[in-house]
């Protein structure tokens, strides 16, 4: 019986595709929406990840990491001396303007560590040696650099090249593989003090200390000490998740809170959910009507009610299934073009296709309803007042 | 054979029905008395909104009445729940109607299969049966095909081989002949008498053509709610009575 409600759906071709259209459209705006906001939230994080140091100590009332009031240099030494620190060293992050050969200039994320350690490192190079970075005047920098930085596509800038921060030259040692930054600019690392000699001077210019726990105790006690015994802010550097001492969470958090970024995706996707309502709804109602005089007389014929709504569940699933299932290869597609191009960006944890096909499946489910309470309206005795 | 030797089917007893509320309200079954008898085929003739359909859905027990009462195979079809009026329809009616209503997305041997599907027979056995069906009717060579590739008269074949494939012991017809011109109707009323009609098998009819009054065993008139008139196949043919119900 499912089968030949199977074949009356498929076989009104327009409004099984009118249905599909609909509900792949729903899809792809929910799931590449909702995933392209989470690239953009882990953007906002990169810093932590391409630094990928344990714990960060900031000043007490920094709650994101591309927003940091600058510390005291002596600060690193006060966070050494907490006895559950193993290491600490300084960190600088800011954004700086690079003058290339040609006098045009662009805008990257310098980070400075430090020379001894090169705690803070970039950890996969792709070319050069990590080392030279202890060389006079030199950087590392990373592949989107190599695009940005570069006069034109044919001469890519390469270890070896130059160009200027701050009227001061930069030699490039080594290129890296680096997360891109929220602000889209690429990353660039050099020593510490070789940071301060690029930037500016302001009276405070250490951003962060960087620090990992000692042996045997966990990078969120040792944070919780820092932050006791120094009265500065100790962050873990895990992962978004539900810990609000993780510089990830709270960075992503201050981000939905103070920015209209959540809104502006949020509409798009609640415009995803009403297309598909609209669409699968209508489209499917205009369905049942238009099969009404043979539901009615299956009706006349015995068919149960529960076995007729069962059929019309069915069928709106069946479409949800198919209409879902193109919209998830279509935001594939996307995020295929995406990740290729390293932007726009596109995170897609599990839990962005579950929710949106419980979404999808809703819609169906609410068009089928529909159908359904207009059916149960249809008396059989009404199929011989054709 | 007389109606002492034929098993009586369907006996309505003081049937009574309104539609409509207030002033509007209209009395559309007036104390109906009506049997009918396997192995005959029972047409129900009168004007339009006489009420014939009304009786014929009460008969089915696809619409309630509100007094009286109505057996159908001994079924009380006035005291059974929804749910048992459907198990009961699905089991021992067999539907034609004015309009086919043939699914047009299924294949011919898909619809005729429809009755045995709601029955729970398998799709094998649903296949093989309505395949059957096709054959009894003369469409055998077309059970693939959509019925819009049929004409108006195989459509109505193919509905007549829809209703009896489940073997139904009574099937009810609304008007089967009005969309079809003379020749069709003729072909359909021959597959009346000689497949729908068996000694344990009742068919009712509600019919406007006056042409087909021959191939009934029994006509009753309605006139504004009510049986006004019975007669039987020695009387059917008297031109008076042809002439007094051409409508």
């Amino acid at each position: 019986m499912f089968g030949l409600a199977l074949k009356m759906l498929f076989g009104d071709t327009a409004k099984y595709l009118m249905l599909v259209a609909g509900l792949f459209f729903a899809t792809f705006l929910i799931v590449q929406q909702a995933s392209v906001f989470c690239g953009l939230m882990m953007w906002t994080s990169s810093t932590l990840k391409n630094v990928g140091a344990p714990i960060f100590v900031v000043e007490e009332r920094v709650e994101q990491i591309n927003e940091i009031n600058p510390l005291r240099d002596t600060d690193v030494s006060r966070v050494r001396s907490v006895t559950a620190v193993r290491w600490a060293m300084p960190l600088y992050s800011g954004i700086q303007r690079v003058r290339l050969e040609s006098g045009s200039f662009k805008t990257v994320q310098l980070l400075g560590i430090d020379a001894a350690s090169l705690a803070g490192a970039p950890a996969r190079m792709v070319e050069g040696n990590l080392e030279d970075l202890r060389l006079p005047n030199t950087v590392i920098i990373d592949e989107l650099a190599v695009t940005r930085l570069s006069e034109d596509r044919n001469h890519p800038i390469q270890v070896g090249d130059r160009f200027e921060i701050n009227d001061i030259e930069a030699r490039v040692v080594g290129i890296c593989k680096a997360m891109r930054s929220f602000t889209g600019g690429p990353y660039l690392w050099t020593t510490y003090e070789r940071a301060l000699q690029y930037t500016p001077p302001q009276r405070k210019m250490l951003s962060a200390v960087i620090a990992a726990p000692i042996d045997g105790m966990t990078a969120d006690d040792a944070a919780a000490e820092i932050t006791r015994k120094t009265g500065l802010r100790a962050y873990v550097n895990r992962g978004f998740g539900d810990n609000p001492g993780d510089f990830n969470t709270s960075t992503i958090w201050w981000y939905v809170r103070n920015t209209g970024i959540p809104i502006s995706f949020g509409t798009t996707v609640v415009i995803g959910f009403i297309v598909g309502v609209a669409i699968a709804c209508q489209t499917f109602y205009a369905f049942v009507l238009d099969n009404l005089t043979y539901l009615g007389a299956l009706k006349a014929m015995g068919m149960s009610n529960a076995r007729l709504s069962l059929m019309l569940v069915i069928q709106s699933a069946t479409v949800g299934m198919i209409g879902f299932g193109i919209g998830l290869l279509a935001t594939a597609g996307f995020a295929y073009a995406a990740i290729e191009h390293q932007q726009p960006p596109f995170v897609m944890p599990w839990q962005i296709p579950v929710v949106a096909f419980v979404v999808i499946q809703v819609i169906c489910m609410m068009a089928a309803l529909m159908g359904i309470f207009r059916l149960s309206l249809y008396e059989p005795a009404m199929v011989f007042r054709a | 054979m007389t109606e002492t030797h034929k098993k009586q089917v369907v006996d309505v007893r003081g049937v009574e029905k309104h539609f409509g509320d207030g002033p509007d309200r209209i009395h559309v079954l007036k104390q109906v008395n009506l049997q009918a008898y396997s192995g005959e085929i029972l047409m129900l003739v009168g004007p339009s909104g006489c009420g014939k359909t009304t009786l014929l859905s009460a008969i089915a027990g696809t619409l309630r009445i509100e007094s009286g009462e109505i057996e159908v195979f001994n079924n009380p079809l006035h005291r059974m729940s929804g749910g048992a009026l459907t198990r009961f329809r699905a089991e021992h009616i067999g539907f034609i109607f004015q309009q086919f209503n043939l699914i047009p997305t299924l294949s011919v041997a898909e619809n005729v299969g429809v009755p045995l599907l709601i029955q729970g027979v398998s799709n094998g056995e649903a296949r093989k049966r309505s395949r059957a069906a096709l054959d009894a009717v003369g469409l055998g060579d077309r059970w693939r095909e959509r019925p819009n590739k049929l004409s108006g008269g195989q459509q109505q074949r193919v509905a007549i081989a829809r209703a009896l494939v489940h073997e139904p012991p009574l099937v009810i017809c609304d008007e089967p002949t009005a969309a079809l011109d003379a020749q069709n109707g003729e072909i359909v009323l021959e597959l009346f008498r000689n497949v729908a009609r068996s000694p344990d098998r009742a068919v009712i009819i509600v019919t406007h053509d006056n042409r087909i009054f021959s191939y009934a065993d029994r006509i009753a008139r309605m006139d504004d709610g009510e049986i006004v008139e019975e007669r039987k196949q020695e009387h059917l043919h008297a031109p008076h009575f042809i002439h007094e119900h051409a409508i």
